[in-house]
């Protein structure tokens, strides 16, 4: 279903701020497979999403969605396959549009946006049931502006949106991350009832090696913008967080020994 | 009095198109400035040279929406900031203007303008002509109501609101950015052509400074009025465009001489940005931010699970990104 071969991407090159953030990676997602990705601070996870997504173009490698080559395709074109959830509560939907607009939008994913009607009854019923399913109320809400609502409630109604017109894949870049506890285990909840109902081929980003273990059928481990250690879904549901904590302590181990030979 | 109401109301379709910049798309376009005169420069020269005066203004109108492109462009596939490209144009304006009109000034007298049936019918400068020229303008309103409901319109406020999101939703914003560019500028542009032939002629200078009254009738309009709804934001630009020229009109007549109107009107401007922001026109009822919402109750009807409803329970701050 996805595709990314060799991906190589350098921030600043040529400079001294250079960095290697991507490293020949490559990754493949059958469809319906759901891969959490972990990795420490600057490790490319986001830069990884963004490729994908197509927010930075890779300096070389291949990118497929379904077979179709879209590497060199622009943000907005991709997003006809692919639909997001950021980090930030904010950053996923337009706060001082309404819910059933927001929805509307997400609605035409990558599709033709004419002079049409943007808020139908029949659109709005389908929303209204869509949202049911969130169980925040939010389908009696219809015509509240985004921005009154909690970072929590923004969230699932981002998830909503990225995720109920079934685009081919999903990603999620740390996207409970900025929440309480509380909400976050509420939008998590939300993630793996919405994967499951559009049977969604998910990449997810998280910091959380908890979260990373609840979800997902495969799972993978990135330092220095490479892949370095992967758990499929024989392995997966065995894994703990203690085998998680002894790879870091591998690639940190591996480091400091050559850091030690170099030094 | 009347004369500056009618007024006034002409200018609201200039004040339609600094809405959609403005408000909508979150951009101070500068291009207006120049603009307005390519639209008056366009729509005099067509009238002298016998063309039907709608025919003049809708091609006044179209120079503009070009105009509009351009600055679209600049900032868009150009990467340039935004008030630099509208700057820009506006400064290149100056010289396209002056090649359209051939002469600083083009005077229309005893030309057939778009005016000429309300002159002749007796009618101009008299309420009557207010309310037929207000039914124009609150038609081409709707038109912009209409064309914000609508799945291209979703995106273009989408666009101004949180760009990256409807990226992410497979919106092009390079083109709605554009497109937005150009059909405001065509509303100043025909504005200025509406303009010229109301007060007989065009004038090179005429747009200077015009921005600061587009941006002036939309706060002040939409500080009285409010912009919640869209319809509500787009009759506050009208109205605004209206009570601005009131205004002016007051002050003219308190014995401020004509030279002192752009400095007048940058007061305005601040006023009406700042006192909003100080509460001094919110503790009226129906005056104040009109982007304020009341706070709906929290606490969802229906059965929601229990962390919902602890999501539901606390509310996050009204959203206050486009300032105010």
């Amino acid at each position: 279903m996805l595709t990314a071969a060799h991906l190589t991407l350098t921030f600043f090159p040529g400079t001294v701020n250079e960095r290697r953030a991507l490293r020949d990676l490559s990754l493949h997602l059958e469809a319906g497979d759901f891969v959490t990705v972990i990795g420490s601070n600057g490790a490319g996870k986001s830069t990884l999403l963004n490729s994908l997504a197509g927010r930075y173009r890779a300096d070389s490698g291949e990118i497929r969605v379904d077979g179709r080559d879209v590497a060199r395709m622009s943000e907005h074109r991709r997003a006809r396959y692919i639909g997001r959830v950021f980090q930030d509560p904010m950053a996923g939907t337009a706060p001082t549009l309404t819910i059933e607009q927001n929805l509307a939008l997400a609605l035409r994913r990558g599709r033709h946006r004419g002079l049409g009607r943007g808020l139908t009854a029949a659109r709005r019923e389908r929303f209204r049931e869509e949202l049911a399913t969130l169980e925040l109320g939010l389908e009696d809400r219809l015509t509240v502006q985004v921005g009154l609502l909690s970072g929590g409630q923004r969230q699932a109604l981002s998830l909503l949106m990225a995720g109920f017109t079934q685009p081919r894949i999903l990603l999620l870049d740390e996207h409970t991350a900025a929440l309480d506890p509380q909400r976050a285990e509420l939008v998590t909840a939300l993630t793996e009832r919405i994967v499951d109902r559009g049977r969604l081929t998910t990449l997810m980003v998280t910091h959380n090696m908890q979260q990373a273990l609840r979800l997902g059928n495969r799972l993978v481990m990135m330092h220095e913008g490479r892949i370095v250690y992967e758990a499929g879904p024989e392995e997966k549901p065995g894994l703990t967080q203690e085998d998680l904590m002894a790879e870091f302590a591998k690639i940190k181990g591996a480091e400091f020994g050559d850091s030690a030979l170099l030094g | 009095m009347v004369g500056a109401v009618e007024l006034g109301v002409i200018y609201g379709v200039m004040a339609l198109g600094v809405y959609l910049t403005f408000r909508v798309l979150n951009f101070a376009d500068l291009t207006v400035d120049g603009s307005f005169t390519t639209g008056a420069g366009v729509g005099a020269s067509m009238v002298l040279a016998g063309q039907d005066p709608a025919l003049a203004t809708l091609a006044g109108a179209g120079a503009g929406m070009l105009a509009g492109v351009i600055t679209g462009l600049l900032h868009t596939k150009g990467g340039i900031d935004g008030l630099l490209s509208g700057i820009l144009t506006m400064i290149a304006l100056w010289s396209v203007n002056l090649r359209i009109m051939g002469k600083a000034n083009l005077p229309l007298l005893r030309q057939d303008t778009l005016f000429t049936p309300l002159r002749e019918a007796g009618i101009l400068g008299t309420w009557t002509s207010v309310a037929v020229l207000a039914a124009c303008v609150l038609l081409l309103g709707a038109a912009v109501v209409w064309f914000l409901s609508t799945d291209l319109g979703l995106s273009v406020q989408a666009t101004g609101d949180n760009g990256p999101m409807v990226r992410s939703l497979g919106v092009s914003t390079d083109f709605t950015t554009i497109l937005t560019l150009a059909l405001s500028n065509g509303f100043v542009a025909a504005c200025g052509a509406l303009v010229a032939q109301y007060q007989g002629f065009a004038d090179i200078s005429m747009g200077i400074g015009l921005i600061l009254v587009g941006l002036a009738s939309v706060i002040l309009g939409q500080a009285l009025l409010g912009r919640r709804r869209v319809w509500q934001a787009v009759l506050a630009a009208v109205v605004g465009a209206v009570v601005y020229r009131l205004i002016i009109a007051a002050a003219l007549a308190a014995g401020l001489d004509s030279t002192d109107v752009r400095a007048m009107t940058a007061i305005l401007v601040v006023l009406a940005l700042l006192l909003p922001r100080w509460g001094l026109l919110r503790r009226l009822p129906r005056l104040g931010r009109g982007g304020r919402v009341v706070q709906p109750p929290a606490v969802a009807p229906s059965a929601a699970s229990p962390a919902g409803a602890a999501a539901a329970a606390s509310a996050a701050p009204a959203s206050d990104a486009k300032g105010a």
